[in-house]
């Protein structure tokens, strides 16, 4: 069993540096900030504006992404049509896109001089420069994270139950709704932190489509580039709340999801 | 979580920030000599890496506020230029660089869109302008203040009110211009001469005209100190002097 051994070791290795990596920045910045520093930032009306901003921009930008993206996930995943391929390729194509280039590519359809500029101006829409761009970047940027989780949530639901339900007599759009949503909740949840957690931490498509403004455009963490190179301290102290936010965020939604598998397996 | 880690990443400077272009030095060069610039310097310095024979020229360039920050939590470039004289004082003053040389001079314009039809800087304060300027940490977002600060209180309310972005760098405020985003913008003389007749350039008059002045140091702890000053000798005269004025900069006063 020596040779059992030994890659166990290897995988506790690459678990370690893995874990070492990932968590070090994120506790160099508690350990670079101490609690009054932290407290006296959010003195700072700056840092709150933007904070507040980035939690405004979020919910919204996470209400349409949840709208939008969960029927559309769920035909993804239970309906095989011709360019579905294509269709989800399309879909997750974001992820792999650098944010500044969404932001061009925002600018290049539905900016001022964009494809569609004169659509939008017409239709009374004003999104360079306004919060509502910077939703438009976040849910580009941050919809594909959900999308795909809960296609892939809705696709390990027992299909067995889902025919019961039909045959049952629900239609679909009762069984959608019913069955399908509630029993891929935990995985929903999980699309939905994802989502949020991006577009909370989105910067470059933010800067390029909507620019950067204190209150009107300048997220949480466009405040901390802003303050990076005047206060450190102060990004520091940003950054510090950007990440219990965040942590906060997954630690709620694995909470919420352990419960109800939990609760599930009791009934 | 995931998303904090970039974040904490580029606060701990682990990384240059802004774009990095490679220039494809002299080759005599097997040194690499790591220059931190302005951004409004880009075009100039990529001019000048590619005739600078005694080493292989590499470039950072982003705000000359970002990247005394980086200097200041320890990155280590060879060069430091920046469009202040502030910025490389301080660094300066903190054992940081060595003694700061001015290198060049450059003009704050007002830069429009080709087409448009503003002319002058009481339109910047027309209702329904919007204007993209530089974020205050930023050289030319200093600059664009000083000339705000000179204009009658009323109409630089009126210009302040129709800011609409404060952007990191020129780079940006290019950005919003050219996509149209913006209807103008204050940017240096050689940002719209750069941006290849997409921008026009509408001059400000003397008595608002801030002094713009491009500094340069070696910073201490170079690995390549003397291709580091090598570097600088060659922007007060010689093959760096040249690209700076092929690019409208002008000589330092």
């Amino acid at each position: 069993m020596t040779g059992g051994r030994w890659f166990t070791a290897v995988l506790v290795a690459a678990l370690g540096v893995a874990m070492v990596f990932l968590t070090l920045p994120l506790v160099a910045i508690f350990v670079d900030v101490g609690p009054g520093e932290l407290i006296s930032s959010l003195g700072d009306p700056g840092a709150l504006d933007a904070l507040r901003l980035s939690l405004e921009t979020t919910a919204i930008a996470l209400t349409l992404i949840l709208v939008i993206g969960t029927p559309a996930a769920w035909l993804l995943a239970t309906r095989s049509f011709r360019g579905r391929s294509l269709a989800i390729t399309l879909v997750e194509l974001p992820l792999v896109v650098p944010p500044a280039v969404a932001g061009i590519g925002l600018l290049a359809a539905v900016g001022p001089g964009g494809l569609l500029g004169e659509t939008v101006a017409a239709a009374g829409l004003e999104l360079v420069f306004q919060t509502a761009g910077v939703v438009v970047a976040l849910t580009f940027v941050a919809s594909p994270f959900y999308i795909r989780q809960a296609q892939a949530a809705f696709g390990a639901l027992d299909p067995s139950v889902i025919e019961a339900s039909r045959t049952l007599g629900a239609g679909e759009a009762r069984t959608f709704a019913r069955i399908a949503v509630p029993n891929a909740l935990p995985g929903l949840l999980a699309g939905a932190a994802l989502a949020w957690g991006r577009a909370l931490g989105e910067f470059g498509a933010t800067l390029v489509f909507a620019g950067s403004l204190g209150g009107v455009t300048q997220t949480a963490p466009l405040a901390i580039y802003e303050r990076l190179s005047g206060d450190f301290t102060a990004a520091l102290a940003l950054s510090a709340v950007l990440v219990a936010a965040s942590t906060a965020i997954l630690l709620g939604v694995k909470l919420a999801a352990g419960a109800r598998v939990v609760g599930d397996a009791r009934a | 979580m995931r998303i904090a880690a970039p974040l904490a990443a580029l606060a701990l400077s682990a990384a240059p920030l802004g774009g990095c272009a490679g220039g494809d030095g002299g080759e005599g060069g097997n040194a690499r000599l790591t220059v931190s610039a302005a951004q409004s310097l880009q075009g100039a310095f990529e001019d000048y890496g590619a005739r600078f024979d005694p080493a292989t020229a590499r470039f950072s360039f982003a705000g000359s506020d970002a990247l005394a920050a980086q200097i200041r939590q320890g990155v280590r470039p060879d060069v430091y230029a920046a469009a202040s004289p502030e910025l490389p004082r301080r660094l300066f003053r903190e054992g940081l660089v060595e003694e700061p040389i001015e290198f060049a001079g450059n003009r704050l314009v007002i830069a429009v869109p080709a087409d448009s039809t503003i002319d002058g800087v009481a339109d910047l304060g027309r209702e329904g302008t919007a204007l993209a300027v530089g974020a205050e940490t930023a050289p030319v977002g200093a600059y664009t203040r000083e000339v705000l600060g000179r204009l009658p209180a009323a109409q630089r309310r009126a210009v302040l009110a129709n800011v609409r972005s404060l952007e990191p760098d020129v780079s940006g405020v290019v950005g919003k211009l050219t996509q149209g985003a913006a209807d103008a913008g204050l940017l240096y003389a050689t940002d719209v001469q750069g941006a290849g007749g997409r921008l026009r350039t509408i001059e400000l008059p003397s008595r608002l005209r801030p002094r713009v002045t491009y500094v340069a140091a070696v910073v201490k702890g170079a690995k390549e100190p003397t291709a580091a000053r090598a570097f600088i000798d060659g922007l007060l005269s010689g093959p760096g002097r040249a690209a700076l004025r092929r690019a409208g900069f002008v000589a330092p006063r």
